[in-house]
């Protein structure tokens, strides 16, 4: 099925919130608005034409200081109709919350944990929300553009001095 | 010690240093803590096994600290595991020595410019002895290291009293100073 | 002296502060013990903490902490050019350093648009020596994995026949484990002369050590009275989230990446795909996983000897061939998002790109970690085992960290 078949499904069972980037020519994403992420999963997930039962990967990024924005991307495959589709979730810089699909699939969960824990974009409904790959005392959150590592942790100057080299 | 055959003649009574003697059993029984961090813990089991064999020796991997004379970091040491390797190197009886193996160890490796998570060397956490350079190391260069920690305990004054307490001694003097 | 350089201020609640533990003293019941397996530990996988509640000696609940070797790829990711983050891509998983360039590299030349005009005997190479990585890879898994049950002999005799791959893969490469050798758009360097002979001796040296290998492990009884119904992962929980690789293939899907998504030249290449059937056991327990690995060996043999065979034959070398030549020199893709999944002996490795197309550094680079997700499989799979079966299903897992913290 092409992407077109899929988001046309989608369109007709949830409706038209959906638009796409024309720039992306090799792999066409499908901008979901936030509040219909959950109910575009689930029919993704349920849907007997669509079956989309693998979840391969949760990214985050960071569009920089001056757009605004964080976006989260769903790459998420069918495994018995070899579909596959990408959904872009666009989240404001300033208050960033997104719901959690972990109830639809459950291997979103750690992926979740580690975008609060690089970007610091809060999910809804997750189970356990902690931090994942740093500890739990770490300030900041360091994949965002406007990142500045602490000085000390625990004593040790973080940074690399200038005369180490 | 070097001529031990001449002195043993039938009797089997060897007449040499304390110290020396005492080096000579260290060195040659050096029982690594078996803590592999990352890539340079794959080189370091393949010093330990067969093709370079490190048993001959007498190197054998032990799983906890508290039965190995020496505790060889072989990987990136984070910030998260600096807490753990200092209470790890607490818990390892004297004589201790520390082989930092690999350069992420050494000097935070190929890290160093934007590893915001990542120590720019584990001497910064614990004193070491001996530095092992490499990205990761050959077995060779390790069983190098191991050789010249030998050479390194080969030289101790061990009659004079453990490293932990004279410089317990040592503040104590330099604070009542 | 060293002493002057120590930095680190030891307070009593560092521990504590850094990584809490999830269950709390006062929350237990009666019986209820809090066992926690530290990030150092005898078994071989590397710095992982799990921490286990149990009662007696059947286990409750496990929760693994991780994050003990984060080393900041996607952070360097973003401050360095396309071709010199193939080391840190080298690092991430370091038992399998080629698999993980082959399908970093053949990401950024899809997003070049050159991917069709690699020539014949550089792809060749690539999964020739990715095949070849691939073996070592499960070696390693099997060998420790047999040393944390308790076989000693296994992983002996396993690090030899690696050793073989290994100085197979330094005369190609100049390196034993890290290769940086799989350039975008080329190679570093030919393969030398004498190599494709050397493979097939090598191949000819291996395949009655696998059988020996079957016999000693996968067939010994005492191997099967530990792991067979032992960890048994269900296809649709292992689907849902998200398991690839031989986890998934354990527990009797027949989904390899290579068949799949057909990339590379394995469309021209002859070889099957092992299942887990539960011939010991039930389907989808951890001797199914070690069996898949075995098999898997197999079929890697298979695809070098074919790979030999054209390299000697079709597309043999000639003296004007040069493959740092033919890689760009200066990559800059178009403005794209672009996502490429490969099949790493761990399982669905995947590399998310975004370029802004002005610069020749990435805006994002993002691993999907196959271990990652294969781990958070472990609370599930282990409720209601006994200790030692913990650490049996953990190593049946085959997890590096280096790829779960990037």
């Amino acid at each position: 099925m092409t992407f077109q078949e899929i988001s046309d499904i989608l369109k007709s069972t949830i409706g038209d919130h959906f638009t796409t980037d024309e720039k992306q020519v090799l792999q066409p994403q499908l901008i979901v608005p936030a509040d219909k992420l959950k109910a575009t999963c689930l029919q993704l997930h349920t849907n007997p034409l669509l079956y989309f039962d693998f979840l391969s990967s949760i990214t985050g990024l960071d569009n920089g200081v001056e757009k605004g924005t964080f976006e989260v991307l769903y790459h998420i495959y069918s495994i018995p109709f070899d579909h596959h589709i990408i959904i872009k979730v666009l989240v404001d810089r300033q208050n960033p919350q997104i719901d959690s699909v972990t109830d639809i699939w459950k291997g979103a969960n750690w992926q979740e944990r580690e975008i609060y824990d690089m970007f610091g974009i809060t999910i809804h409904g997750h189970p356990d929300l902690r931090r994942i790959l740093l500890p739990e005392d770490w300030q900041g959150f360091p994949l965002r553009k406007d990142y500045q590592v602490q000085e000390y942790y625990h004593g040790i100057k973080v940074e690399n001095q200038e005369n180490n080299g | 010690m070097t001529d031990l055959t001449g002195k043993t003649g039938d009797g089997g009574i060897v007449l040499a240093k304390l110290d020396d003697v005492i080096n000579w059993a260290r060195l040659s029984s050096l029982w690594p803590m078996g803590f592999g961090i990352a890539c340079c813990a794959i080189e370091m089991m393949g010093a330990y096994a067969s093709g370079y064999d490190l048993d001959r020796f007498g190197i054998i991997p032990r799983p906890s600290p508290r039965q190995s004379d020496v505790m060889i970091v072989a990987g990136t040491v984070t910030f998260k595991m600096a807490d753990r390797i200092k209470r790890l190197y607490e818990q390892m009886p004297e004589p201790r020595y520390v082989i930092s193996m690999g350069s992420c160890s050494n000097c935070g490796g190929p890290y160093w410019e934007h590893g915001y998570h990542v120590v720019k060397g584990v001497d910064k956490i614990i004193p070491v002895d001996i530095f092992v350079p490499g990205c990761p190391p050959r077995p060779e260069a390790l069983i190098g290291g191991l050789l010249n920690l030998q050479e390194k305990i080969r030289s101790e004054q061990t009659l004079s009293g453990p490293k932990g307490i004279q410089n317990l001694l040592a503040k104590n003097k330099s604070a009542a100073v | 002296m060293a002493e002057n350089q120590i930095e680190y201020i030891y307070k009593e609640e560092n521990l504590r502060t850094s990584e809490p533990n999830f269950f709390k003293e006062k929350d237990l019941q009666a019986g209820e013990m809090v066992i926690n397996l530290g990030p150092q530990h005898p078994s071989t996988h590397g710095v992982l903490r799990l921490e286990v509640l149990t009662d007696g000696e059947i286990i409750k609940d496990v929760v693994p902490h991780m994050g003990y070797l984060h080393r900041c790829f996607e952070k360097h990711a973003e401050k360095l050019p396309y071709n010199q983050i193939i080391p840190f891509v080298d690092r991430m998983d370091y038992m399998a350093a080629m698999n993980s360039e082959h399908i970093y590299a053949m990401g950024v030349e899809k997003m070049l648009g050159i991917e069709g005009t690699i020539p014949k005997r550089i792809e060749y190479i690539r999964v020739l020596v990715a095949e070849l990585n691939r073996i070592a890879s499960h070696f390693v898994a099997i060998g420790t994995y047999a040393m944390d049950i308790g076989a000693f002999t296994p992983f002996l005799w396993l690090m030899r026949d690696r050793e073989h791959i290994n100085r197979m893969l330094e005369w190609v490469s100049g390196a034993r484990m890290l290769y940086n050798y799989i350039w975008v758009g080329g190679l570093f360097y030919d393969l030398p002369v004498g190599f494709e002979e050397r493979c097939t001796d090598f191949v000819n040296y291996l395949k009655p050590k696998l059988l020996e290998l079957q016999k000693l492990v996968i067939d010994n009884k005492i191997f099967i009275e530990r792991t067979a119904n032992v960890g048994i992962l269900p296809l649709d929980l292992a689907i849902n989230y998200g398991v690839s690789g031989p986890c998934l293939r354990g527990s009797g899907l027949k989904y390899d990446l290579r068949k799949v998504d057909q990339y590379s030249i394995y469309p021209e290449l002859d070889f099957d795909i092992p299942i887990g059937e539960g011939k010991v056991g039930t389907k989808g327990d951890c001797w199914d996983r070690n069996y898949v690995r075995v098999q898997e060996c197999h079929e890697s043999i298979k695809i070098i000897e074919q790979c030999v065979v054209k390299l000697l034959g079709e597309h043999k070398r000639t003296r004007d061939f040069d493959p740092q030549a033919l890689a760009p020199k200066k990559i800059r893709p178009k403005a794209m998002d672009f996502y490429i999944r490969g099949e790493s002996p761990k399982g669905e490795l995947g590399f998310f790109f975004r370029s802004t197309g002005t610069y020749d550094v990435p805006a994002r680079v993002h691993g999907r970690s196959p271990c990652l997700i294969n781990l958070s499989v472990l609370p599930e799979i282990s409720k209601g085992v006994m200790l030692a079966d913990l650490i049996a299903i953990f190593g049946s897992l085959d997890v590096v960290m280096g790829e779960i913290d990037r």
